[in-house]
């Protein structure tokens, strides 16, 4: 099937139970409108696997919220107080890993590897129970690929090739993730017809996408509203 | 002296730690601070591991944009040559050695400048984001951290007994009291603060302190 334009269908035909990659970084970049759809069907146990769990009252915190997430695959909860709490009563289920495992986990998945050794979280909880070897006089751990059924990504300018470029630090890891499910959604500000992006700049060429499409409402939260004041 | 000043000398400190044309990871908290005291003219490129090298000031309000954030979520300014990626090759960067100097806080350290910074088992659970790859692949760790708890527990201690964040990743400690290398020979102290005494920070420090040429703290560039 080649590329649709509509997400509708796919989201209303996820299952229960799936595993869905979810972009962004904090509140940069985040799937909005994939999410508030998803929200809509109300699919439940579904396994999420993004940086961050959102805030309470927006972007992933959403999904927890509505009861819809069994399971969260993570770097940082943070900023979620709703989940933090969820955690220590074992209200849902959270898998912390660190963050460049995180993404190269994805990359892996991605790239068609089956896994690699990392120097990251030897001698820590994160390596027990895995394979380690030394290699060059140094301890690596062993850690294999993270899949997905679905990756929800968000990008800035989509093309309808499925191009996908991404404005300032909202690539993060929605790039990889498009590589990294069995489907990939893209919400994109700006939907463009083919050759509207440079092909130069294209971040995630279009075979990595089955959908995409054009988002509306963008809210665009900021999470941390960090400003000088404009004489200093 | 108030604890934001004495952060603030914290961040001075390691400050001096910079060098022309390196590329550095600042963490959150007092890390962040250091950024305040780049030594004018020195060429330094500020990485976040959200995906950008090239970190710049804060916007002004006008300018703040939901797109540009650093790996604290705070709104950021990029600087010219800045350049954004994804958080794969972000990451690559960190543990291929690429980044000269990495400064993140911490909860504990030990003899063998193990790191404890992420977790506190039953109160504390956020996840350890980029710490730990940052810790294994950073060319230099510095760990800017008060020298005590709030209840007066010494942080620096032979073993962590918090879940580590790293393994012998730590180069160096700086405290509001003293500034600790570690070295093979285990801690060595070789700067103590103007207002403190090297008996004191032995006091203070629950591992044991090898006395280098020990000189005074100093926290103007």
């Amino acid at each position: 099937m080649g590329i649709q334009y509509d997400p509708a269908e796919m989201i209303a035909g996820i299952p229960d139970g799936a595993r869905i990659m979810m972009g962004g970084f904090g509140m940069c970049g985040i799937p909005e409108n994939s999410i508030a759809m998803l929200l809509e069907t109300g699919q439940k146990n579904l396994t999420i696997l993004s940086n961050n769990a959102g805030v309470d009252t927006f972007g992933i915190g959403l999904l927890i919220n509505s009861g819809q997430v069994s399971k969260m695959i993570s770097t940082y909860i943070g900023e979620n107080t709703v989940l933090e709490k969820l955690l220590i009563d074992g209200g849902i289920e959270v898998e912390l890993v660190p963050q460049g495992t995180f993404a190269e986990r994805i990359r892996a998945a991605g790239a068609g590897l089956g896994g690699f050794f990392t120097p990251t979280g030897v001698g820590t909880v994160v390596a027990e129970g895995k394979e380690t070897r030394e290699l060059h006089g140094k301890t690596f751990v062993f850690e294999e690929p993270l899949h997905a059924d679905y990756a929800f990504v968000k990008a800035s300018v989509g093309d309808r090739k499925g191009n996908l470029f991404y404005r300032k630090t909202t690539q993060n890891f929605n790039a990889v993730m498009a590589m990294a499910a069995k489907k990939t959604i893209a919400e994109v500000e700006k939907l463009v017809d083919a050759g509207g992006i440079e092909p130069e700049s294209v971040h995630t060429p279009g075979l990595f996408v089955d959908v995409v499409y054009q988002g509306a409402n963008f809210e665009k939260r900021i999470e941390k509203r960090t400003y000088r004041t404009a004489d200093r | 002296m108030k604890s934001g000043s004495k952060k603030e000398r914290i961040a001075q400190r390691i400050a001096r730690e910079l060098r022309d044309g390196f590329y550095v990871n600042l963490g959150i908290g007092i890390p962040t601070m250091v950024a305040d005291y780049i030594p004018e003219g020195m060429d330094i490129t500020l990485h976040s591991e959200n995906g950008m090298l090239g970190i710049g000031p804060y916007p002004t309000e006008s300018e703040m944009n939901a797109d540009l954030i650093n790996a604290g979520k705070e709104t950021i300014s990029e600087t010219p040559g800045s350049s954004y990626f994804g958080s794969d090759l972000s990451f690559a960067m960190v543990r291929g050695g690429h980044i000269d100097l990495s400064i993140l806080g911490g909860m504990q350290v030990s003899e063998s400048g193990d790191l404890a910074n992420w977790m506190v088992p039953g109160s504390v659970v956020k996840g350890m984001g980029g710490a730990m790859d940052l810790v294994a692949g950073s060319r230099r760790v510095v760990v800017a951290m008060m020298h005590t708890s709030k209840d007066g527990s010494p942080k620096i201690l032979p073993s962590c007994t918090l879940p580590l964040t790293g393994v012998g990743v730590v180069t160096m400690i700086v405290t509001d009291l003293a500034v600790i290398e570690v070295t093979k020979k285990g801690l060595l102290l070789t700067e103590v603060a103007p207002d403190t005494t090297v008996d004191e920070v032995r006091e203070k420090t629950g591992a044991t302190l090898r006395i280098g040429d020990v000189r005074e703290m100093l926290f103007a560039n």
